[in-house]
């Protein structure tokens, strides 16, 4: 059994130590380095927000929606307000400023969802009202005692169904189920002309792309601890990925002075983008306030699978342009993000898609309609390359799918359609620094794969061997 | 039901406390005893960061009413470094970078040394088997890995003869 320690070999970098020449080695790259929360990590004694345990500690349980889509008639709280225990319940007129979208920072709009739901649901397990008790479980039975009627609403599951004439409107705020771009209805691409080149091309490959909601499911659910403080303000334990995002955006919510809150955090149980919409610390901060004592708001594990926000489908359309000998000379995307029942961090992803587009290749001629839709599915959100991974996902299997129809060698095919620099994007940006013929090159020598001469001359800087 | 006293010997402690009907080990050893090193990450079981010992078997005690291992012997991540000083599992994963979010860490560490006390020579495979019941979302599990099989390595080099008398 041979394993070893990781990382070993720092010997790179010795020629630079020595050019230090100093005598202390202030050098760091290529050195193994110990991270500077590990010990806490090793011994237990890292705080991560649920280990926070003010007295008086009361809990808050959500009571969701059970419809994809459905007008609210009543809700009745009479039963779970008589459960002993239960110190408070909230609705949505609780609430100082209900209607939000956490990208209004950076100037997106419209304000599209609730806090709290107010006379219609748009997805199934969406926050209706939330219940403060003293016990955990006095809360999950207020909660469970809760009756809500609902006036259902057809619903609408998939980007293309939901675009057509006539389809169910999702979410009134936006009008229609889209997300308007500058006046437009996606964010789109035109470079040259596609259709010109599906008329002088040899081939025209046309394939379609799904990918399903990914959720991060990180081993620490998403929640927080709000305690008042003797001086009126509310001091926020979460375990948030964006701790002044987060109080930026509750500071709005609560209407309040972004100084009366303050956000203990940065230590995360794992997020992978799935703690950056900002969900619990609001409704928390409503409840800690209102019931005047600490308050705790984690999903179980449950709610953490069906309500927290996952990495969006993806339905991608790749129509191409290619000539005998492989080179691509038009490249045609439609793609559709399924944003869920509200925008969330996805009309950002979907131009994220948009400015992926064609992947690393000069192609002269390209056409991307990238569509974020509106569904009663869960809002998606951030995850890892959001907008980018799927859309690679696409644009690779694509690649492929040519090389076998015109029995060519994948990386070959890559190789003559890479970009180099000083090559125009269909963004109208100058490719600079590309290294992708270097990297395929690299890879090939690694695998074994044999590339011909003049593939394995070619080069990022020069248009050579083209 | 009425709560009742439980008593149980925690890191080599006698503790005594006011258990509620149904409480779990896990809810008792954080919220009755102040050690939070265990964490809740499923509360069903499924992702083994609640880990810790009961009478030196690894047990998920989210799972373990707390009334059923009363008397028991408990070790939690508080009791591994005795005097402050890190013991080979923990400072093998420092050294190894077994570490990222930091959440799964305890339960790692207390499979680590369960299977470390019963084998002290285990195998890439032992060690994979000992951590299956464990998740490490930032998908850490190879660096894990070693620096379970790096501990083992360097608390048999540590002491020899107490490794050959088990």
């Amino acid at each position: 059994m041979t394993y070893r320690l990781a990382p070993i070999d720092t010997s790179t970098f010795t020629a630079e130590r020595a050019a230090a020449g100093t005598g202390t080695d202030h050098t760091v790259i290529g050195s193994a380095v110990q991270r500077s929360d590990a010990r806490g990590h090793v011994t237990g004694r890292t705080e991560f927000f649920e280990d926070v345990a003010p007295p008086r500690l009361a809990h808050l349980k959500m009571h969701r929606s059970a419809r994809h889509h459905a007008r609210i008639a009543d809700v009745d709280l009479t039963e779970a307000l008589a459960v002993p225990r239960v110190l408070r319940i909230l609705t949505h007129a609780d609430i100082p400023n209900n209607l939000f979208t956490p990208l209004k920072l950076i100037g997106v709009g419209p304000d599209d969802e609730p806090v709290l739901a107010v006379d219609k649901v748009r997805y199934l397990g969406e926050p209706i009202c939330a219940v403060v008790a003293e016990t955990e479980a006095a809360a999950l039975e207020g909660a469970a005692r809760i009756k809500v009627t609902y006036e259902d609403l057809p619903p609408v599951f998939d980007v293309e169904e939901a675009l057509k004439e006539g389809a169910p409107l999702v979410n009134e705020y936006h009008g229609q189920n889209h997300f308007r771009y500058e006046g437009h209805h996606c964010r789109r691409i035109r470079f040259g002309d596609v259709e010109e080149a599906f008329a002088r091309a040899d081939h025209v490959f046309e394939w379609r792309y799904q990918s399903a909601p990914i959720e991060q499911a990180p081993v620490e659910t998403t929640g927080c601890v709000v305690v008042p403080q003797a001086d009126g303000r509310l001091r926020i334990h979460s375990d948030t990925q964006a701790c002044f995002f987060t109080l930026d955006n509750t500071a709005l919510i609560l209407e309040t002075p972004f100084n009366k809150l303050r956000i203990v955090g940065g230590t995360v149980g794992g997020g992978f983008g799935g703690k950056v919409d900002v969900v619990v610390e609001p409704v928390a901060c409503v409840a800690a306030m209102l019931a005047d004592r600490p308050v705790k708001f984690v999903y179980d594990r449950a709610e953490e699978m069906q309500v927290s926000s996952p990495r969006a489908a993806e339905r991608i359309y790749i129509k191409d342009a290619v000539m005998n000998d492989g080179r691509i000379i038009g490249r045609k995307v439609t793609l559709y993000v399924d944003a869920g029942a509200y925008s969330r961090h996805s009309p950002y992803g979907t131009t994220k898609a948009a400015a992926h587009l064609p992947g690393p290749y000069a192609i002269p001629n390209v056409w991307a309609d990238c569509h974020c839709v509106f569904t009663n599915r869960t809002p998606s959100s951030a995850m890892r390359g959001f907008g980018v991974t799927i859309a690679d996902f696409a644009l690779e299997s694509q690649m492929d799918r040519i090389a076998r129809a015109l029995d060519l060698d994948p990386l070959r095919l890559r190789l003559l359609n890479a970009y180099r620099d000083g090559d125009l994007k269909a963004h109208r940006k100058v490719a600079e620094g590309t290294a992708l013929v270097e990297v395929i090159q690299k890879v090939a020598e690694m695998a074994g794969h044999e590339l011909p001469e003049t593939y394995r001359r070619m080069s990022s800087t020069t248009r050579e061997g083209l | 039901m009425p709560s009742q006293i439980v008593s149980l010997v925690v890191n080599g402690e006698q503790r005594e406390f006011i258990a509620a009907p149904g409480a779990t080990l896990l809810a008792s050893l954080r919220e009755s005893l102040g050690l939070t090193a265990a964490k809740r990450g499923c509360a069903q079981g499924a992702c083994g960061t609640c880990t810790v010992l009961v009478d030196g078997r690894p047990e998920v005690s989210c799972l373990v009413a707390v009334e059923t291992v009363a008397g028991r012997s408990i070790r939690t991540l508080e009791g591994v470094a005795a005097g402050g000083e890190l013991d080979e599992v923990q400072s093998a994963f420092v050294d190894c970078f077994a570490t990222q979010c930091g959440f799964c860490t305890a339960g790692m560490i207390m499979v680590a040394e369960a299977l470390l006390d019963r084998n002290p020579d285990p195998s890439d495979e032992d060690v994979v088997e000992a951590i299956s019941g464990n998740v490490c979302r930032c998908t850490g599990y190879r660096p894990i890995v070693i620096a379970i099989l790096e501990a083992a390595r360097r608390r048999r080099e540590q002491a020899p003869q107490e490794v050959a008398s088990r």
